[in-house]
């Protein structure tokens, strides 16, 4: 028997489709607030200033490796203040502690299984929404460089739960406030720090959590502690550690929007109280 | 009775296009409900393949105002009042005619993937051990009712054409079942990713968002066959271990 071929529809034209409704939203919601979360964290990492308020760290800049260049101390560096041996700025632009460490969280969401899908759509249009036309004929997927990289996901899923160990750390440090009349950086450096809680503490904490309910949701993390295994009952962790990571996994979107909001929030509310333009106010 | 309108793809190559009927609906009807009835009164002609009216048989697959549906699950009150319905065959396959299009491109693609192979039996009256645990795992992937629809909406095959170099989700469902099952013993990822090219699946999750089964294809499917596959090709650390692991 022969088989006679037989021709594929005709592919469709950029944006065409018999959809009804807005289909063009929930990409246009994407780009607009992963869009706004680029711009921000960027125009903030290259502030270098204003990054800690008394007890309170930015987590655009935490690990605070060294204070940033000409900044006086804040008393939450790990190494002291900017290295000689380290520029300042490149090619005209500023180098501040956020770029040292930004690349970490920023691989993690970038190469995060759920974002991939969401800025594929929203920023590159492959597809912009479900059954609706390409601009582009060409594809290549992520068979080929510079795409297959998104492999590696797995290593920024380490450095990321690193991050949360340290900005669990913040949040603990921001429950410890400077006497009246010292700075942190002397109070903490006299040990003389009180203990005490105000908005911005519960605003450090809640980021953590939610950078954890995140991270530890991520599907690269449900495959080490079990997915890998065909038998789930025999992996290293158990059946429970790998139920726990599926139930964080199946809203990974909503942890990935909501820590995504906080980290910003979290480092505009330590700007504004770092600026004096907010007061941040003591619960104790 | 309310009469509603529908626009419905007849015809076949060049000749495809869109013909308005209308007819009366009632409470309850499905898509399916108001072909028939358009089938039985004005288009006796009309091609459109169908079994079960239950969901179950997958031979219904449509799109549906423009989204892959399985046209008897899809409740006309669900859909827009004021403005006709549209109903076009699934765009990913080639199309026959009207509404029935050619997918035994699907036939041959499972064909080539690796079958089930297991291990030998734990007891001598020839059976295994299994935790049911460890199967419930596939037992979501084994609800696939083969309609289709996921391919259709992957835009791999919807609008790339890369039938040649592309499984599709289903087969990528499917390939997960065999892969993860406890009892089988194959290896079919180097196939997946050679043959099967599941990279190129860019995880845009509209295969899952129209399964009428409601399987998780991209979370509990896909990604866990990139991983699979990121273990054994590109993480340098894993490939380390297991070179240094003791062979069972």
């Amino acid at each position: 028997m022969t088989r006679t071929p037989i021709q594929l529809p005709q592919q469709r034209q950029f944006g065409e489709t018999s959809r009804l409704g807005a289909w063009w939203l929930q990409p246009l919601l994407v780009f607009l607030g992963l869009g706004a979360f680029i711009v921000y964290s960027t125009w903030a990492a290259f502030q270098g200033a204003y990054y800690a308020s008394g007890p309170y760290l930015s987590p655009m800049y935490s690990p605070l490796i060294w204070e940033g260049a000409g900044q006086a101390t804040s008393g939450h560096n790990w190494l002291g203040h900017w290295p000689d041996w380290l520029p300042a700025a490149v090619v005209g632009l500023p180098i501040t502690p956020a770029f040292l460490i930004l690349w970490a969280p920023g691989g993690f969401r970038f190469t995060c299984y759920y974002y991939r899908g969401a800025y594929y759509k929203a920023f590159w249009a492959d597809p912009i929404s479900c059954a609706v036309g390409e601009p582009r004929k060409s594809y290549w997927g992520e068979r080929k460089f510079p795409l297959i990289l998104q492999n590696i996901h797995r290593y920024f899923f380490y450095v990321a739960a690193l991050f949360i160990v340290i900005l669990t750390y913040d949040a603990l440090v921001a429950m410890w406030f400077p006497p009246e009349g010292m700075t942190y950086a002397q109070a903490h450096e006299a040990h003389a720090l009180e203990f005490g809680f105000g908005i911005g503490t519960l605003v450090l904490i809640v980021n953590p959590v939610l950078l954890g309910l995140y991270t530890f949701g991520c599907h690269s993390f449900r495959h080490i502690i079990g997915g890998h295994k065909d038998c789930v009952t025999k992996a290293p962790a158990g059946k429970k550690a790998y139920e726990c990571v599926s139930c964080l996994n199946k809203r990974h979107m909503l942890y990935a929007w909501m820590s995504l909001f906080w980290v910003g929030f979290t480092d505009f509310y330590v700007r504004m109280c770092a600026m004096g333009y907010w007061t941040d106010l003591r619960i104790f | 009775m309310a009469q509603r309108e529908f626009r419905i793809q007849r015809g076949s190559g060049d000749d495809a296009h869109l013909e308005t009927y209308t007819t009366d609906v009632g409470e309850g009807m499905v898509v399916l409900d108001a072909v028939h009835q358009i089938q039985a009164e004005s288009a006796p002609d009309l091609a459109c393949r169908w079994n079960c009216k239950a969901g179950k048989c997958g031979s219904c697959s449509a799109e549906v105002n423009g989204m892959p549906k399985l046209m008897c699950m899809t409740r006309l009150e669900d859909l827009p009042e004021d403005q006709p319905v549209t109903i076009e065959p699934i765009r990913a396959f080639p199309l026959m005619r009207d509404l029935v299009t050619d997918v035994s491109w699907n036939f041959r693609v499972k064909e080539k993937i690796k079958p089930f192979a297991p291990r030998k039996p734990d007891n001598e009256d020839g059976s295994w051990n299994m935790q049911q645990d460890d199967v419930e795992r596939v037992q979501e992937f084994r609800k696939c009712i083969e309609c289709f629809l996921c391919q259709d909406v992957c835009h791999v095959l919807r609008d790339h054409h890369l039938h040649d170099e592309f499984y599709g989700p289903r087969f990528y469902v499917y390939s997960a079942a065999l892969e993860m099952h406890p009892l089988d013993t194959e290896n079919r990822l180097e196939q997946l990713k050679d043959d099967g090219n599941i990279g190129y699946c860019n995880i845009t999750k509209c295969c899952t968002k129209v399964c009428p089964e409601h399987i998780t294809i991209t979370d509990n499917a896909i990604i866990p066959l990139k991983e699979r596959i990121v273990d054994e090709y590109y993480d340098p650390i894993t490939k380390l271990f297991k070179m240094f692991k003791p062979k069972k």
